[in-house]
Order: structure tokens, then sequence, then C-alpha cells
């Protein structure tokens, strides 16, 4: 049908517009991207689980509700998919785990409400790394999600599945959630928008912890108009998060082609560093584009970015072990063990439930925090996150925005970096930044490495800035046309 | 060689909110197993704590009421540990910034007065409760998350006697500010005891065991008193004490060593991160301060100082707020002080003690209990009478002053009617009229009761005994002639 192939290209604010004056239907929006996911999610295998039946049911209310002539949502009709860390009520969450194998979540995230008041279609659950711990998604115990650019590429992670799903046009948006760059790195590497808000803007609540203080729940989509009309309809403060924020003072969306001339862009010479020779390229020639619509793009010291990668290790391995702590298959999810004694029930479970990954950061965590590692571990990293939030301060204190590479490298092989967790960690090194500071940030598409896998740019905001960090990501894809190359499938 | 006893306490009392610390569960003591469970207490993934404002609020109270310094700039921490009874295998608690330090209690032992400082004081979170059946062992959650304050004492016990005396006036300050229903039988207030021993004179610590499992005020007594009792047999037989925890068996009356850990506990504290930290505004501590009602200690000052009642007097009448309150309401209602104060240590203690019943759960009302002081007092009734008709008005609510009308019990007053009946018991107690008449004036003791007798008990006493002594006297009188 070649119908739906058009309309798979087409943008959510067309869409939109089509679905509420009647001229599209719920429905037809939806078999347009089931049909999608038909004739390639096998190669991609972006989801964990998907429920074609009750997006089928999902989308005829929403036909309904149109026929009522009821108020339609920002969102209305347009298909996504939700992470598998997000609790969607009726469909199972697994968080990637063995651990949580068949466990079906009480009541939906806060995200979600938000996306179903806002009357969008949730097609199914996307692949990550297990506990979102992992930047390839291929510690999920379900299945390896590939590069849509590439089948022997990882999507990175951990929101792989949610950016595959994207970048394969499968879904128009996916929600994803990024602790230390889950979403942009993925993001990067499969040529689509990756934006995590401020830490706070969209509540934690129905998202599995990871890292409490560095999860953040945010949105891939293919255009950063796309993700600021995501964004809209899911950011502000809901008091079952005492940690989340107020809504931004106006919505994002309808602010976007804001002149960017005059913005002051700092660039850490850090991040120049140590950069895949195509990285490196494409991210002078973005810098080179902000200069070209009139931003003022100067190199600047920040010391303390080199012990990021040390500190962020450190910090969100301790709150794991700690947040992870819960998962005994006593109350819930599965148990893997019937011995009768205590220790050993909890430890063949633990063993047997968790995966590589997970286990390695829980072991890790846990020393950091034990008794005689804690202060020259992890309260020596609470200082060094208090140090990387005072270098941007210093920043933010005579610029509008710090620019980067989002990732150093462009998609790595399969399978390369599974036993190398330390190379694998590396991959987060330009953006945990962002997350020690709380800050908003976005990857947006720049390009393509000589062997046509995607890079991407990443720009940083100052707290509660995301309106500008999506402004300044607007303006720079208005004039690229990065963003319009479609992967061969 | 003399030794002295030293002793530190953990005290745990759940705060008497109606919601759990950190979800909207209810925090009701005794209903059905896991029904005030959630999400969120049972750590389902996903779930935030929401911290329970009116928590702080009693933590802050409790901790104001013992003299503590305010932490203003207080966070939480988790403390782990894995355990059936703790869905998040970490307890939320307060590590290094609790929220009152530096407080005190005073006791009062044998006549002396002490002071037990108090070196901390955290809210924190209760855990479930394991129930132990032949088929397994159960976990019943609704008590997990419930709102607990640990009480940590400094090592200023010196016996069980000191420490009772330190529980029972802790537990009648936390009644009084209202922060707790105190029950250690319902397991709201519970205790934990340190106990060591050292050569009197000597300053350094003895080496310290854990006494746990006691679930009364008068266990922790006696467990305190075997265990030092214990330890000190140990040293005198040349032994070491082995630092451990040990468990009070009630029926037996002796400590017991349980299995010791073979590597010590690491809770490995960190800051929570769900929960921001916070400061609490000087304006809220003054409002909290200001909100405390009278505590047992300055009710017991004024006590003694306005209405003249001995210490041990005071002591008795405060150590329960409601006992003072009904006592204070008697005497508003009128009556002589002291004559109330006897009637509510006497009569009324003893039957509430008696029927294991609370002073809120008898029908009897201060107004009641004034009214039957000033009959007394007016003569309408001897106090024998008084007591008679006292177990009716305290289970019934009945107004004593109808009661003693309607059962025809006013005294006799009128000396004409009472000749009569001295003068029939004379006659017949030949022998006490005798023994009286030979100097034993305790023989006027029987005759007044003889006379009590016959007028089952409506003779007003002290007329009887001025119309005896007459007519003994005036027998004495013809006798002599
Ligand atoms: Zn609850």
């Amino acid at each position: 049908m070649a119908a739906y192939g058009d309309l798979l290209e087409e943008r959510i604010p067309d869409l939109r517009r089509r679905l509420e004056t009647g001229e599209l239907a719920p429905e037809a929006l939806l078999e347009a991207a089931l049909e999608r996911i038909a004739a390639v999610e096998d190669r991609i295998e972006s989801f964990i689980a998907l429920d074609p039946d009750a997006a089928r049911r999902r989308a005829a209310a929403l036909s309904e509700k149109r026929r009522r002539g009821e108020a339609l949502g920002a969102l209305y009709g347009i298909p996504a998919a939700v992470k598998d860390n997000i609790a969607v009520a009726g469909l199972p969450m697994t968080a990637g785990s063995r651990m949580l194998e068949g466990f079906l979540p009480p009541d939906d995230a806060v995200v979600t409400e938000r996306l179903l008041a806002a009357d969008a279609v949730i097609v199914g659950k996307a692949n990550l790394d297990e506990f979102a711990m992992g930047g390839s998604t291929e510690t999920s115990a379900y299945r390896t999600t590939k590069n849509p650019w590439h089948p022997d590429r990882v999507p990175g992670g951990s929101s792989g599945g949610s950016a595959a799903a994207v970048a394969a046009r499968e879904v128009w948006y996916a929600i994803g959630t990024d602790s230390g760059g889950s979403i942009r790195q993925p993001a990067s590497f499969t040529g689509i928008v990756g934006f995590k808000p401020t830490y706070g803007r969209i509540p934690r609540t129905g998202v599995v912890a990871f890292a409490s203080s560095f999860d953040t729940v945010g949105v891939l989509a293919r255009t950063v108009e796309e993700a600021a009309i995501v964004y809209d309809a899911l950011h502000g403060f809901h008091p079952s998060d005492t940690t989340s924020l107020p809504r931004d003072r106006e919505p994002v969306a309808p602010t976007l082609g804001r002149d960017v001339r005059g913005l002051k862009v700092a660039v850490p010479t850090f991040w120049l560093v140590g950069l895949h020779p195509d990285v490196r390229a494409r991210t002078e020639e973005a810098l080179r584009v902000l200069e070209g619509l009139g931003a003022i793009v100067e190199p600047v010291d920040m010391p303390h970015l080199a012990y990021a990668e040390a500190a962020y290790t450190i910090l969100t391995m301790g709150e794991a072990a700690s947040n992870l702590a819960r998962f005994d298959g006593l109350r819930y999810g599965r148990r893997f063990s019937d011995a009768r004694d205590l220790a050993a029930l909890y430890a063949e479970t633990r063993a047997r439930g968790f995966g590589r990954e997970v286990k390695r950061r829980v072991l890790l965590g846990t020393y950091f925090l034990s008794a005689g590692r804690y202060e020259d571990m992890y309260v020596r990293a609470q200082k060094v996150r208090t140090l990387i939030r005072r270098d941007f301060e210093r920043v933010f204190a005579d610029y509008d925005l710090v620019a980067g590479p989002t990732v150093p490298t462009p998609a790595f092989p399969l399978s390369e970096r599974l036993s190398d967790p330390v190379a694998m960690y590396q991959s987060d090194r330009l953006t945990s930044p962002a997350n020690l500071a709380g800050l908003p940030a976005v990857s947006v598409p720049a390009g393509f490495s000589a062997e046509g896998l995607p890079i991407g740019l990443q720009l940083v905001g100052d707290v509660a800035e995301d309106a500008l960090v999506l402004q300044a990501a607007y303006a720079y894809q208005a004039a690229t046309e990065h963003h319009r190359r479609r992967p061969a499938l | 060689m003399a030794y002295e006893t030293v002793v530190g306490l953990e005290v745990h009392v759940e705060l008497a909110t109606k919601t759990k610390l950190f979800c909207s569960c209810r925090t009701d003591f005794g209903d059905e197993p896991n029904t005030n469970t959630c999400p969120i207490c049972l750590a389902y993934p996903g779930t935030l704590p929401v911290l329970n404002e009116a928590a702080v609020a009693l933590a802050l109270k409790a901790a104001l009421a013992l003299n503590c310094e305010i932490t203003r700039e207080t966070k939480f921490d988790r403390k782990h540990y894995f355990y059936p009874d703790l869905p998040k295998a970490y307890q939320v608690s307060q590590f290094d910034r609790p929220l009152g330090r530096n407080g005190y209690v005073d006791i009062e032992v044998d006549g002396e007065k002490k002071r037990i400082r108090i070196e901390r004081l955290h809210l924190e979170e209760d855990a479930g409760k394991l129930i132990h059946t032949p088929g397994g062992t159960l976990v019943d959650f609704n008590r997990g998350g419930v709102p607990l304050i640990e009480i940590v004492t400094a090592p200023d016990i010196r016996s069980g006697k000191e420490a009772a005396a330190f529980l029972t006036e802790l537990r009648a300050i936390l009644a009084y500010a209202g922060v707790s229903d105190v029950r250690m039988e319902e397991g709201s207030l519970r205790c934990d005891a340190n106990v060591s021993v050292r050569p009197v004179g000597e300053t350094r610590f003895g080496t310290k065991t854990e006494i746990k499992n006691m679930n009364s005020i008068g266990s922790v007594e006696r467990a305190i008193e075997y265990e030092a009792a214990r330890q000190m047999e140990v040293l005198a037989q040349g032994g070491t004490i082995v630092q451990e925890t040990r468990r009070y068996d009630e029926a037996r009356r002796v400590t017991v060593g349980m299995r010791a850990k073979e590597t010590s506990a690491d809770y490995r504290y960190f800051p929570d991160p769900d929960l921001v930290a916070f400061t609490i505004p000087e304006a809220w501590i003054e409002e909290i301060r200001e909100s405390l009602p009278e505590l047992p200690d300055a009710r017991r000052k004024r006590y003694v100082e306005e209405f003249g009642l001995s210490s041990y007097d005071a002591r008795v009448l405060t150590q329960e707020k409601a006992v003072g309150d009904f006592f204070e309401a008697a005497v508003a209602h009128g009556g002589d002080v002291k004559a109330i104060a006897n009637w509510m240590m006497v009569e009324v203690l003893g039957y509430l003690n008696k029927e294991q019943k609370s002073i809120d759960a008898v029908p009897m009302t201060p107004a009641h209990l004034s009214r039957l002081v000033r009959l007394i007092e007016d003569g309408t009734i001897s106090g024998r009478i008084a007591k008679e008709i006292f177990p009716e008005v305290i289970a019934t609510g009945a107004d004593p002053e109808a009661l003693v009308r309607e059962k025809g019990l006013v005294q006799i007053q009128d000396a004409a009617l009472l000749e009569a009946v001295v003068k029939r018991v004379l006659e017949a107690n030949p022998k006490s009229v005798a023994d009286y008449l030979a100097g034993k004036e305790k023989a006027l003791g029987h005759l007044v009761g003889q006379v009590m007798k016959e007028t089952k008990g409506k003779a007003n006493p002290g007329l009887a005994n001025a119309l005896l002594k007459k007519a003994l006297e005036a027998r004495r009188g013809a006798g002599g002639a």
C-alpha cells in the first residue's frame, strides 16, 4: 500500500491537522504504522511487546471521540512507542529484565497518563538495555535491536528500541529515559532528534528507577518540532514526584523559529578531543552552520569534564545498587528459586534474574557505598558532580548554550563493546555531564560518517532553559537537510 | 569488686498520623493483614515517596517536648538490608542529620532527681511484620511505612529501675504532646537496651550487649537487672563479655544470646535521591513549640505549688494526661482538692487498674466525682457510704446525689435519732463498755462500728463518736459516784 508509505514521511503537525478535519482517521494512521512494523520489525526488533489489538481499540475510541465533537489532544491519533521501563497499564513492563518477566504494572506512569490525555496511541513497549543500564540495547534479556541504518550496528542505548522504532518509521515518536545519554546517544546513532529535558521536567512516577537523581524522561522524534510538541504535552509538576518541576512558562513548540542571532555558544575544548574523525568533521561543520545563523561560537575550558565519566559511574552505580535491591521475587516479578533458606532465595533469584551488566553495576555500586569506600568513592564523586555543575554555571554566566558532538563515534558494531564495559561507558562521555548537572540537552542530526552512519550534534542549556535548547536545535535543523535522509530498509 | 551498670536505650515510637510516612495508606492497628498497603509501600517498581508533612510535624513536636535542638537543614538517608519485612530492601531513615539532637528527660528514682540525656531523635519508616506459622512465614505490610521516631539516649542510665523511670516519663511526655498513643503492647512503643557493666570508678565503658524483645516497661527493668547481674557474674568468674544481641525471655526472665552475625552489618547509608534535602522554617518550629501542651513535669510542679499535693501524689496524678485532666476538671467542679486527689489515686485508679480500663472509657464524669466528695464534706453521706456507692457511680455514670437519695443513704445527722441507737449499743456491748471505762480507749472504735452497723452506715461517724463518748463518760461519772 503505497499510500501508507507516504503517511510515514509526514510530520506530526500535518498529520494532526488531517486527523482533526477527519480527512485521515486514527485507524488508518495506525494501520500504516502496524503495516510498517510488520514489514521491518523482524530486522530491527525495536519492540519487546506490541499490542496491535489494544492500539486498534484505542484508535477506534479516538475516532468516536472526534465524531462526538469533543476537543482533541495535541497528539491525537499519532502512534507512539514507550520504552519498556515506563508503566503502561494493561501492557507488561519488563525493564528489559527476566526479573520482571510477566509483570503487569498496576497503574500508568504519569508520563503515560499525559500521553493518553493528549490522545496518543501507544502501539507497544520499546526494547532497552536491562534496567536502562547500557549504551547499545544489547543487555536486554529479550532481544537485540539493530540500527536501521546498518544491520550490524547497535542502535545505541539504553533507549535503543525507542530510537530504532522512530528511525525505522515504525512510529512517529517515542518516549525514552536518559540517565547518562540514553536518549541522546541512540538518537545520534540512528539519525533522529533526542531531547532530554531539565531533570524533573517530566515526572518519574511509574518509571523504573535506575539512578534516581539522573533519570530523566524525554522524547525521541524525527524533528525538533515534533519533539517540542510531545514535550509540551508531557512536562510539568506532579505531586507524586516531589523532585518534578513546574511547566515551562509557555508552550515551547509555538516559540520555535525564534531568531538565534547573537546567541552565544560555548564549545568545551575537552569535547573536541579523542573523537572519531568523521564526528569531529561533522561537529565543526555544524558549528559553522550555527555561526552562519548568527550565533557566536567560542571554545571554553571546563576543567572538570574530564572527571565526569568517573563521577557518573560511581554515583549511578551506587544509586542503582540501592534502587534494584527491591527485586527479590517475593512480591512481584519472577522468583527464580524455591529455596527454603532466605539468603539462598535472595541469592538465587538475583543471580538468575539479573543479567551480567546489571549484576556488575549492582556489585560495583554496593562496593562504592560500603563502609570504608563511601568517603573516598561516593562522597568524592558527589564533590566532582558539584564541580561540574559549577563549570556549567560559570559558562552559562557568559554563554547561552554549550555545544559539541553527542557521542565520540558513530554507531559501533554489535557485540563489539559487550565484553568491554569500559569502552561501552566511554560512549556516555559527552552526554553524562548534562545528567550530572541536571541540564536540558538535545541531540540533533548533523550528518553522516563516511560509512553512512548518522552523527549527532549536542546542544546543552542552563537549568530550565529547555525552550532555548529546542529553539536553537530547531534553527539548526531548519538550516540543514540531514534529518530528511531515510535509512534504506 | 563492686560494679556499676551502664545502660543506653533505643526507643522506637510510632507517630499518631492518619497515614503512612510516604504514601496515603492508613496506619490503623489491627486491620486485616495487607489491607493498608499500596504499590508505594510494597515497593513496586516506579513508585516514589511523598513525604507526609504531618509526620514531620509530630516528630518535631516530640523533639521539642524532649528538649532537643532541631536540625533545620535535614534530609533522609537510605539504610540498606535484605529482609522480607522491608520491601525496598532499604529503610528510609535519617543518618547524620537527625531532626533532634541533645535533648534530655528528667527522672526521679527513690527521691533522687536525675537527667537522662537524649543524643538524637530521628524520623524513619517502620518495617512490616513477620508472622511465623507452621506452614511458613507470612508478612503483613500494614505496618510497613508507618512513621516512627527513634530516640537514642546517652549511656546515662545506671539501673533497670532508672530505665523504667525514664520510659515511664518518656511515655507520659509523648502522650501529653499527642505525638503517639505509646502502647507498648501494640508495639507503638518499642525499646532495645544496650547494657554493660564496669568497676565503680572506671570511666571507660565495658563491652555492651544489646537486649531486644522486651514488651513492657516492667520487662525492660527486669531484663536490664538480669543482664547486668549476668555480666557481673561472668566478670567475677574471670570471663569476658561477648558483644552480641540477646533476646529477653519474659517467661523464664533471662536473656538469651541470639545467633552471632558472622560480619558486622554495613547499612551503606546514603542520601535518598528521591527525597530532596529540606530546611525546616524557624516559624514552623516556633508554631509547633507554642502548640505544645503543659508537659508532665510542669504539671507536677503546678500540682505541688497550686494544690499543695505531695510530689508523690502529683507524680501519680500526672502519669497519664487524661487522669490529670479528669482530676483538674473534678477540682474545677468544687470540693476539697486533697480529698479529690485521694479519691483519684485510691478509688479511681484502683478501679481502672482492676478493670484494665482507661479513664476515657468510664461513664463517670469529673462532676460526679466532685459531687461525691462534696456529699461527704457537707455531711450528707459518710465516707463509707461513698465508697459503697462508688463502684456504681464509676461503672454506670449514675449521679451520686440522686443515687444517695434513691437508696435512702442520707446520713443520720439528728442527735436525737442517734442517741437511741447509742443507748442500745451500749447495753448490748457491756464488755466493750467495761474495757473503755478501764482505760482501753480502743474499745470506743468497736462501739462506733456497732453504731454504724445498726444504722447501716448512715450514722454520721463523728456524731456517733461524740454521742458514745458523752454517754460513756456519763457512766464513768455515775459508776464513780
Ligand atoms: Zn501505601
